[in-house]
């Protein structure tokens, strides 16, 4: 994975600290010619990896990106799924059988609950793994060398103590998509030794890594002994702590941590996307020449 | 360890099942949905023992403690028979159809002595916690007037029929959204015990409300305006705010930005004289597990300390969700006049 990759939430009103900044966002990216505009910026500056939820949107990014193989020859997305509130939303108005039988493609859920198919465990695991290749539709034709399981289901799933769904999923993004499956998560420690005891080693995680304790259960020293030890390949996701941290001190943090593979981050201005990229290169390079010097 | 039981596995039952199965010092016994797709995921990959009878299921499996996240016209029976058993009791909100109902359990809870709690979980957000501090304490002076708005995208074109469209069944903007705000209304400022004027208005809904707008006024003497829609689209999810004015100052705060303006020179530690600016993020405490928000996790973790005795049980009682039901009751009847 790249030192730096490139996050979607700017481009979805996402904001976790303000109601105004993001219907700012919003107006501004209401075309995905200002979307493209904002990701050939960061690939201008070194980036080439794009982290995005699998949002309704991204399928008209991808067709753009599809169109010009020349320029995007190096591009890679690491699809997120799901896009979280249109499950919600339909599980609200549909209920959670009626969300299924809107979302799975064709005819197998009906024949599910018809009781056609028997109510064999892999059923379920079956479910999912269509879920998965509706949400990968839209990627079609794009490198996408690890896809990610959103917080809010892996979170879900272990609270639930669903392990085998994680275990599944891992298993189906290996083999049917030839990529690394990677699981997003606000439980780092938790989940590490959930994935660990199925037998999962080594893998992908993107977490909520910052200086402030924000959105890291169990607390930062936990997170950082976690780290010391090496036990995954990390992605570092809310560095800024939401907005609570000034940017040169947040990202001096992050970099000097140990076993941290990658840092996400998105912003909509080219001046915050160059700084960002300048400052994590800066610490970097800093911390390789004191690790020579000794 | 506490032994808890939960009634209704939907969206809200799901979130609260992750978390308390997440929680230390919880053992889940037992689960009971009447979706028999639920029910054998649940058993199957959770190994929850699950159950379609919620009396035989509390018969059987003795929780010290029981969730309730189904539809609100099964609250008050549901509840009944719970309180009746002797357990105690977390409901999700609005409390019960009519405030009638919902003080017949208040007074029971109470005569039982059970820990009882209604998931408004907006008391647990760290900006609404500092908005309550600051009025309790006098900090922006006398309260005059407050508004309270909620906006989302929860039914934006005409759909299907669900609970949430039935008004006999407690659906509708008013009892499910505007709920939120008035319920923390009644807890920063004081309940609203009056309504001046009030419009519950369909725009995609058949049978119910999609909007509410109110004049109202509040035990102390503040008056207020609700407005809540949750046919607005612009959103991508609830947002929920309240502005409220004082003879020292104003506060504007929603669940992640809090923005406090103080007149003069008599304001609290931590402030200055003017506009200040605070962020959920520096008013939050960290959670030992997150699913969806801070505050869904911290409302079952205060529940699970209050069945422990760790607390004073003191946020979002039957009494304060009892209160809330009135002040709806006194918004919808002031609409049909």
């Amino acid at each position: 994975m790249e030192r730096i990759i490139f996050g979607d939430n700017q481009f979805f009103a996402v904001n976790h600290i303000s109601d105004e900044k993001s219907r700012a966002q919003s107006i501004k990216f209401k075309d995905d010619s200002a979307i493209i505009k904002t990701l050939d910026i960061a690939i201008a500056s070194g980036i080439n990896t794009f982290m995005c939820t699998t949002h309704d949107r991204i399928a008209n990014i991808c067709e753009i990106i599809r169109k010009d193989p020349e320029k995007y020859k190096d591009f890679k997305i690491y699809p997120c799924m799901p896009y979280a509130h249109k499950y919600a939303n339909a599980v609200t108005d549909l209920g959670i059988a009626g969300t299924l039988k809107q979302y799975v493609p064709g005819n197998f859920l009906g024949s599910l609950l018809k009781g056609g198919v028997a109510y064999l465990s892999k059923d379920y695991i079956s479910i999912m793994e269509l879920l998965v290749d509706a949400e990968m539709k839209m990627f079609k034709g794009i490198n996408t060398p690890v896809i990610f399981l959103q917080n809010v289901i892996t979170d879900l799933l272990l609270g639930l103590g669903m392990d085998e769904f994680l275990v599944a999923f891992a298993k189906y993004i290996k083999e049917k998509y030839n990529a690394e499956p990677g699981f997003i998560t606000m439980n780092l420690p938790k989940l590490l030794e959930v994935l660990e005891k199925n037998g999962i080693n080594n893998p992908i995680i993107c977490a909520s890594i910052n200086k402030v304790n924000f959105r890291m259960s169990g607390g930062k020293d936990l997170y950082e002994k976690t780290l010391n030890e090496g036990r995954c390949r990390i992605i570092a996701m809310q560095v800024l702590g939401g907005g609570a941290i000034p940017a040169g001190e947040a990202l001096e943090y992050v970099s000097n941590l140990p076993n941290v593979e990658s840092i996400l981050f998105g912003a909509s201005s080219k001046q915050n996307i160059e700084n960002t990229v300048e400052t994590i290169k800066y610490h970097d390079q800093k911390k390789k020449a004191s690790s020579i010097i000794g | 360890m506490v032994k808890v039981a939960l009634i209704g596995a939907g969206k809200m039952g799901l979130s609260h099942l992750s978390i308390l199965g997440a929680h230390p010092k919880v053992e889940i016994v037992g689960v009971c949905d009447t979706s028999k797709m639920v029910v054998e995921v649940l058993e199957r990959y959770s190994g929850y023992k699950c159950y379609s009878d919620y009396l035989k299921m509390v018969e059987e499996s003795r929780p010290d403690a029981v969730f309730v996240s189904v539809p609100t016209k099964y609250h008050y029976p549901m509840v009944k028979e719970l309180l009746n058993k002797g357990v105690h009791v977390f409901t999700e909100k609005p409390f019960c159809l009519n405030p009638e109902e919902s003080n017949e359990l208040t007074q029971l809870a109470k005569k039982i002595g059970v820990v009882n709690q209604v998931g408004y979980h907006n008391k647990f957000v760290g900006t609404f916690r500092e908005v309550k501090d600051l009025v309790k304490n006098g900090a922006i002076g006398e309260i005059t007037h407050f508004q309270g708005e909620a906006y989302g995208p929860v039914v934006i074109k005409k759909k299907s029929e669900t609970w949430r469209s039935d008004p006999t069944e407690g659906g509708g903007c008013l009892m499910d959204y505007a709920s939120h705000v008035i319920d923390l209304i009644n807890d920063i400022i004081s309940p609203i015990d009056s309504c001046k004027g009030s419009m519950l208005k369909s725009i995609y809904s058949k049978n119910v409300d999609d909007s509410v707008y109110a004049l109202v006024g509040s035990n102390s003497g503040a008056s207020g305006v609700i407005s809540v829609n949750w046919s607005d689209e612009t959103y991508r999810k609830m947002s929920t705010s309240i502005t409220i004015i004082g003879t020292k100052g104003k506060i504007i705060s929603d669940a992640n930005e809090l923005k406090v303006y103080f007149k003069g020179d008599g304001f609290p530690k931590g402030y200055s004289k003017g506009w200040n600016v605070k962020y959920v993020t520096d008013l939050t405490e960290e959670v030992n597990f997150y699913l969806r928000g801070e505050e869904y996790s911290a409302q079952i973790d205060y529940f699970i300390k209050s069945v422990l005795g760790e607390n004073n049980r003191s946020i979002n009682t039957f009494e304060s969700a009892w209160k809330t039901d009135k002040s709806i009751s006194l918004i919808k009847n002031q609409s049909s006049l």
